[in-house]
């Protein structure tokens, strides 16, 4: 009767456990324990959130460790932080640093443009973005133990992220239509297509669902925002610049937790998105210098 | 018929739910599972389950609804790891302003474990039998008062109890048996079921 540390169950178990809520971008241990108040489930440590990385430009890297060790210090929620994709050695140290899940990110500037990091080899559980199925299946294939569709990070703009939840949800309705209809063929195509074992696209196709949670994330800026991704059918979400940018972060954390519980209650979300001030001014996707959603492979 | 609530706005629902049916099927028991997310929710129900979760979450959206005082009436209750908390009269390594729904004698200490890279899972053994348990960023049942039965140890660790207040009924766990087990729901409708 050995305990055993870092088993997938325990990897997506974290995850499980973090469904119906909201994880918030912050910056610093103020804003950790603004979002802890606010009834966050979860911070992600960054050193600056989408909207600034896209404003200052150059090269955007994992944070420094002192920065995660001092929002760590500040909340009992979990911290998670970020690397770049294929960055396996930022991941070693934001493992060491003990975060509670490490995002391989395309928000930060990509190291690898070939491969992503093969995250069966890390104890810390890992979420990655996906923007279609295929790209969901191959980060699971590689050990994530949860998925965020993309969307845009930085935007303000909703319209990515509604895309990618759409794309994922009616990818997997056409595999389960295959898989109903007996057609191991056209499966078998497309786990060839997706790049991964066939196993694991009969498994998602069985479930109706991806076989891991699935948060939204990127372009969510208000509580109405929030709650669309819910109806549309992820687990959870994430908010990077929409509440810290926006001109009363602590009414708009709350306000967004509540329209997440509530996520079917349009009376109750009415009542929380009142009075609230101004959201992030967002963006057109056509004006973006870089789209972060097509990064990774 | 059993009407069985799962406080619903955030952690490991719908877990729960597929537990809660299983172990109703196995039972040959009816039971209405439904989600609970407002003090009109809790109406009529006879037990409530208490999900895995931020405990501090739960406790910010149970109370914006007013809900802490329904849920003290409510006679059966069963909380996996932040629903522990939640039952528990004293917690450790509290957040700001923590603050929970305080039906049983039990001291809980949040994060005890450590943080997630220390989560584990585990074979132990129970009144109920051997079970794989699985520990989340896990809280410690410190110590247990006055009519409170403990129903798994594992080394000097407590890791589930009961407690009888009256005619209510509480069920503490600091794993998550809903992830691997229907052992405890089964256990937990049982309960439910004689004390009606």
């Amino acid at each position: 009767m050995v305990k055993k540390i870092g088993t997938f169950r325990v990897k997506s178990g974290l995850a499980q456990m973090l469904k119906g809520g909201v994880i918030m971008d912050v910056v610093n241990a103020e804003q950790a324990r603004i979002s802890e108040k606010a009834g966050a489930v979860a911070v992600m440590a960054l050193e600056r959130v989408p909207a600034d990385i896209r404003a200052t430009g150059g090269v955007a890297r994992m944070s420094d460790p002192r920065m995660i060790k001092e929002i760590q210090k500040a909340v009992t929620i979990p911290v998670m932080a970020k690397c770049r994709i294929g960055h396996f050695v930022e991941a070693q140290i934001l493992e060491a640093l003990d975060v509670d899940y490490v995002d391989e990110s395309e928000v930060l500037t990509p190291a690898d443009e070939q491969f992503h990091i093969d995250k069966t080899k890390f104890t810390a559980p890992f979420v990655c973005g996906a923007k279609d199925l295929g790209q969901a299946l191959r980060r699971i294939s590689e050990g994530a133990a949860m998925i965020r569709t993309k969307g845009e990070a930085g935007s303000g703009n909703i319209v990515e992220a509604v895309r990618h939840i759409r794309t994922v949800r009616s990818e997997i309705d056409e595999i389960q239509k295959l898989h109903k209809s007996g057609n191991t063929k056209k499966l078998r195509e497309k786990a060839a297509e997706y790049r991964v074992a066939y196993d694991l696209v009969v498994q998602t196709a069985k479930l109706g669902r991806l076989p891991v949670v699935n948060f939204a994330a990127g372009g969510i800026a208000t509580p109405a925002d929030a709650a669309l991704c819910m109806q549309l059918g992820v687990d959870g979400v994430f908010v990077g610049s929409g509440i810290f940018k926006s001109a009363e972060p602590k009414k708009r954390a709350k306000a967004i937790v509540d329209a997440v519980a509530h996520f079917r209650d349009a009376k109750k979300i009415a009542q929380v998105s009142e009075n609230m001030g101004d959201a992030m001014k967002g963006q057109e996707l056509s004006k973006l210098e870089t789209r972060y959603s097509h990064r990774g492979i | 018929m059993l009407r069985v609530g799962i406080l619903a706005f955030h952690g490991d629902v719908s877990e729960h739910l597929r537990a809660s049916k299983g172990a109703a099927e196995k039972l040959k028991r009816k039971i209405i599972v439904s989600e609970v997310r407002t003090r009109s929710d809790l109406n009529g129900l006879d037990a409530l389950i208490i999900p895995g979760g931020e405990s501090t979450t739960l406790q910010k959206l149970c109370e914006r609804e007013g809900m802490f005082p329904a849920m003290k009436k409510i006679k059966n209750i069963f909380g996996t790891c932040a629903g522990a908390i939640l039952l528990a009269k004293k917690v450790r390594n509290k957040a700001t302003n923590q603050r929970t729904i305080e039906l049983m004698n039990i001291e809980v200490e949040r994060n005890a474990y450590g943080r997630q890279n220390e989560s584990f899972e585990k074979e132990i053994g129970t009144t109920l039998g051997k079970m794989v348990a699985t520990f989340i960023r896990a809280p410690h049942i410190n110590n247990v008062g006055k009519g409170v039965t403990v129903l798994a140890k594992d080394g000097g660790e407590i890791l589930a109890c009961e407690q009888r207040v009256g005619d209510k009924y509480y069920l503490a766990l600091s794993f998550h048996p809903e992830l691997t087990t229907t052992k405890f729901h089964e256990y937990f409708l049982n309960q439910v079921a004689s004390a009606r």
